[in-house]
């Protein structure tokens, strides 16, 4: 058993509950949620103090056109040991993935802010490239598009050649 | 800081008249070599509040990565951080490389090294160099820049490109060091450690510089984790994280060099972090040297047309290596389908590439983890009640790069 099964193996424990599907794919551990218990589960995650993922690395999204759910919130989460044996460097424990569906009717997600403060921007940025709403977030307006821009870029439906309005100076 | 102390105290008295102002710094400014705007609220030089806009450079890197083959993405990995290209795209190619599985020769391993250190050297070089540029210090920043010059030469001898470099290859490199270039890489190098001395006689204990970087940009060390903040600027708070020891790739962790920290985590320190780390960088490379002088003429790349394709000179000879080069062009090569995250640590921090590949030849999603992107968003926290003046050692130290925040 690999360290990443072992992973998966200890997640599923705590939060086993919660857990749709999960693998391990070239090393990878990942575990599938369900979007309303994603908060929840990653702020367990968060405070476990065996598994203490206290980095939010990484939050984006994927469009699976054509399949139900139709979007992937995916976070990719590490566990930093901050107090490593005097003169070592910092380890990081274990990584993980964990992904949730959002379907396209209801294009929305608990925003997960309050746990990291990385999230604030990465949202953002889902939400501008992707369209999908973050319930509770402080502050949720485009951040690499500017306000005029008609659509989500990201999104497999968009064409990458579409054109936009052109927008006059703005003062 | 003592000073608005004071003001504050008056304002609370109603002797100070309270209106504030409304300034718009950006996006194109001489003193931020990055992209972005800036709406401030400044209470005399004291900044009440402000709003940090990115996105200016902004080109659908994703977008396009999704229409081309995995091999067409590998140059808009370049255009990323355009100061230490190689450092992009060996961060995608690892990611493609663990979906597929495959093992790069011992030398293609080495030269990896070599080129990552070489490269990041010119990102941290820029970095410091136009720290000082940008507060008027026009002579440090030559020495810097002359030092930089000599990376971006080598890096030419290695790829035939200065700045954007797509060296790294899926399976590999572009193509072994040419001949000549370890002696070149002894010169420079010699060269680079009187210019780094000059440097650093210049600047690091110069009045003027200290007062300006120290004591500004902090921010507590859970504010900097909770931000997800890497590279430089986590070390310099303390925290020796580098992926290069934490997470071993390449041959690191045959390698022996140390990690940086600093104490306090303000401008100084990720100044001092920065200027070690190239010493460390120089170390890294001189290590490198012996192991491509012991294994001259041994390949650099995976010998699997399936991922690698096979070099001219076969493909002129022979029709098999003609129609394996051909097919590898045109349709792209087939990434295993499923989902990988491979990361390395840039300069910036951690640089991380997550790939998803429904098996044909194009990628279905290439997402890029930005440095840049996770630590200019603490920027606010970092300078409200503070003065106008540390924005622009603080922004240099952050070292924004436009192009691979915005993407």
């Amino acid at each position: 058993m690999g360290a990443a099964d072992e992973l998966v193996a200890r997640v599923c424990t705590l939060v086993g509950a919660d857990v749709v599907d999960s693998h391990t794919h070239v090393g990878d551990a990942t575990v599938l949620v369900p979007v309303d218990r994603a908060r929840e589960v990653l702020q367990r995650l968060r405070d476990d103090p065996g598994l203490a993922f206290n980095l939010l690395v990484d939050l984006t999204a994927v469009d699976y056109l054509g399949r139900e759910p139709r979007f992937e919130i995916v976070y990719h989460l590490a566990s930093l040991d901050l107090v490593p044996p005097a003169g070592e460097p910092c380890r990081i424990r274990h990584r993980l993935r964990v992904k949730a569906g959002v379907t396209e009717k209801r294009c929305e997600a608990d925003s997960v802010c309050a746990l990291w403060d990385a999230a604030n921007w990465f949202e953002r940025e889902v939400y501008d490239l992707y369209g999908v709403v973050f319930r509770g977030h402080p502050d949720l307006r485009r951040i690499l598009l500017y306000d005029e821009f008609e659509g989500h870029p990201l999104r497999k439906d968009y064409p990458k050649e579409r054109r936009q309005p052109l927008i006059g100076p703005r003062n | 800081m003592t000073q608005s102390a004071i003001q504050r105290a008056q304002r609370a008295k109603g002797d100070l008249h309270t209106e504030t102002q409304v300034l718009s710094m950006g996006p194109s400014h001489p003193a931020t070599h990055g992209t972005v705007k800036i709406i401030l609220e400044i209470d005399g030089e004291e900044i009440v509040e402000m709003d940090v806009q990115v996105g200016y450079l902004h080109r659908g890197f994703e977008k396009e990565c999704e229409s081309g083959t995995w091999y067409q993405a590998i140059p808009y990995t370049d255009r990323l951080n355009y100061n230490s290209a190689i450092l992009a795209n060996l961060a995608f190619c690892m990611a493609v490389e663990k979906l597929l599985g495959c093992e790069i020769p011992r030398r293609g391993i080495w030269v990896r090294t070599l080129a990552s250190e070489l490269s990041r050297m010119g990102d941290h070089l820029t970095r410091l160099g136009a720290a000082c540029l940008e507060l008027g210090a026009m002579t440090p920043f030559l020495y810097g820049i002359e030092a930089r010059e000599l990376c971006w030469d080598l890096q030419e001898m290695l790829c035939g490109a200065r700045v954007t470099s797509n060296y790294i290859r899926i399976g590999g490199i572009q193509r072994d060091v040419t001949p000549g270039f370890i002696e070149r890489l002894h010169a420079s190098l010699v060269r680079i450690e009187v210019l780094l001395a000059d440097f650093d006689k210049v600047v690091t204990s110069n009045r003027i510089f200290v007062d300006r970087f120290r004591n500004t940009g902090m921010l507590p060390l859970e504010k900097l984790i909770s931000y997800g903040v890497t590279g430089p600027m986590l070390r310099a708070a303390g925290v020796p994280l580098d992926l290069r020891k934490a997470e071993p790739y390449l041959a690191y962790d045959e390698i022996d060099f140390d990690v940086p920290i600093g104490t306090t985590g303000d401008n100084y320190d990720r100044f001092l972090v920065c200027q070690e780390e190239l010493v460390q960088s120089i170390r890294i490379m001189r290590q490198c040297v012996p192991v491509l002088e012991k294994t001259v003429g041994e390949a650099v790349n995976v010998v699997d047309p399936r991922v690698r394709w096979p070099g001219k000179e076969r493909v002129f000879g022979r029709m098999e290596e003609l129609i394996q080069l051909f097919k590898g062009v045109t349709e792209g090569i087939k990434v295993p389908v499923g989902e990988a995250y491979a990361a390395v640590e840039s300069p910036n921090g951690e640089l991380g590439f997550y790939v998803v590949s429904d098996g044909t030849g194009k990628p279905y999603k290439v997402r890029c983890r930005p440095p840049s992107f996770t630590n200019v968003a603490p920027m606010r926290e970092m300078l409200v009640g503070g003065m106008l003046a540390d924005i622009v050692p603080t922004f240099d130290m952050i070292n924004m790069i436009g192009g691979e925040c915005d993407r």
